[in-house]
């Protein structure tokens, strides 16, 4: 047991993870490719013509994804920040900065792809559902994060502050879906629903989870890119840094 | 608890010796109030319709406005470093600025809403349901606020940014507050609206001074 902690810890050092990060990166970056281009082969030219929604509906491919992984980053950002306050590696700060960009990204694609589909499907690029509310929240609160970490030079000040307020959002994340959920069934009734026919042909689910999987490939694959650039901006002064055979050249 | 009486007390103090601020904030208060008739139209329907949500959007940017200098001050002066070294928890502490915090900023609100409430031609029942929720609702607006102004203190932009961190979290308050209003309007009942303001509460009671003190103490290492 004692022996698996130590090998967990070992790679909290940032000396030891920018490695490992190398050699994962790559991995993660080709499964990704890989999956796109399965997954938007068969969301393109396999998967049936929805006979409400005709072929506009394939944006779903897209959006869908990038809902989940804009709410499911904002978590992982959230997990590293409590990482770093419980046990104080420099490395957690690290990661939830890295994540924060593309959480931030997906939140911008879904916010932009949902109202492309909204425009021919309710005939209004926006309306005040409570799902895309929430994510447009969700936005801000990525926003917010981004800015915050940006404006206080000293990084591990940053990154402890960037934690805190990752953490007071992952806590407000499920109020706020709820209350903006109850405030629009009050406003308006379930005049607009996004809840699509129950059942999606398979085809089509397939579709999504296999550009849900693509998804997540990139993200870790960019989250890991991002964070050896953040390490090699923090730690250059470090003898490690300059050993490293990029350096030398 | 001597200790947070006396933070309170202290605070009530400095604010009665500025007394500049905290009216600025309240003022600020009755000209957002005062615009929106000026810029949509002055039919009475429409006004009061849209008096709950306006009163509450402009009673979170009068709190916002405050926010600043609920740490600013002590910051500077070296008062902060002293308490957090005091022997009483910092929590505490903070708790107390907070509350002295809402007493200066939220207080006057609540007690001014209903003359507002008034130009927008609410029923007296309605401007009650206002009162109550403001009073139920302002302490959240402080709570969460005292956490984003310790993050934002000492920082590059601090007054935009903490602007940016505090209002998407202020969100279900403001939902719940305007919408409490506006379901005892429809006759709907208040109460659940209002309920919800009060877990709210009971949640920033319990949790807020707990991050804002985390975020003190990262800004004075």
């Amino acid at each position: 047991m004692s022996q698996r902690l130590v090998n967990w810890f070992k790679f909290a050092s940032p000396a030891s993870f920018y490695p490992l990060a190398g050699k994962m990166w790559p991995w993660f970056a080709a499964i990704g490719t890989v999956l796109a281009a399965a997954g938007l082969w068969i969301s393109f030219f396999v998967a049936p013509t929805d006979f409400q929604q005709g072929e506009g509906y394939r944006i779903i491919f897209i959006h869908v994804p990038a809902s989940w992984m804009s709410m499911f980053i904002y978590c992982v950002m959230a997990f590293w920040a409590a990482i770093g306050i419980t046990f104080n590696t420099r490395l957690s700060g690290m990661m939830s900065s890295a994540l924060a960009p593309t959480g931030a990204l997906f939140a911008f694609l879904s916010l932009w792809t949902g109202a492309l589909w909204g425009k021919p499907m309710w005939g209004a690029w926006w309306v005040w559902d409570a799902r895309l509310t929430s994510e447009l929240i969700l936005f801000f609160l990525y926003i917010g994060y981004i800015a915050l970490t940006a404006a206080i030079d000293d990084p591990r000040r940053a990154d402890k502050a960037g934690a805190i307020i990752s953490l007071v959002g992952v806590v407000n994340v499920p109020i706020i879906y709820f209350s903006v959920k109850w405030w629009n069934t009050l406003h308006q009734g379930a005049s607009v629903s996004l809840t699509k026919a129950p059942s999606m042909a398979a085809t089509m689910l397939w579709g999504m989870l296999i550009m849900a999987l693509a998804f997540w490939m990139y993200s870790i694959a960019i989250a890991l890119y991002r964070v050896r650039a953040i390490i090699l901006e923090r730690e250059r002064h470090t003898t490690w840094v300059a050993e490293l055979p990029e350096m030398q050249r | 608890m001597n200790a947070f009486i006396a933070i309170v007390r202290r605070d009530l103090l400095l604010a009665a010796r500025r007394k500049s601020e905290v009216f600025t904030a309240l003022f600020f208060f009755m000209i957002v109030v005062s615009l929106f008739p000026l810029g949509i139209g002055p039919e009475t329907a429409m006004l009061r319709r849209i008096a709950p949500g306006v009163l509450w959007v402009a009673a979170l940017l009068a709190a916002m406005l405050s926010l600043n200098r609920l740490f600013a001050a002590d910051h500077q002066d070296g008062t902060l470093e002293q308490m957090s070294l005091s022997p009483t928890p910092l929590a505490l502490l903070v708790s107390g600025k907070v509350l002295a915090h809402w007493l200066t900023s939220g207080l006057p609100l609540v007690l001014l809403a209903p003359v507002l409430g008034l130009q927008f031609d609410l029923s007296p029942r309605a401007l009650g349901v206002l009162m109550v929720s403001l009073l139920l609702g302002t302490p959240v607006l402080s709570l969460v606020g005292a956490i984003g102004a310790a993050l934002t203190l000492g920082v590059r932009g601090g007054g935009v940014l903490l602007s940016l961190l505090v209002l998407p979290l202020y969100i279900p308050a403001l939902i719940f507050g305007a919408g409490a209003v506006e379901a005892d309007v429809a006759g709907l009942g208040a109460g659940g609206h209002l309920s919800l303001l009060g877990a709210l509460l009971a949640l920033g009671v319990f949790f807020a001074p707990w991050a804002a003190t985390a975020a003190l103490r990262i800004a004075l290492e």
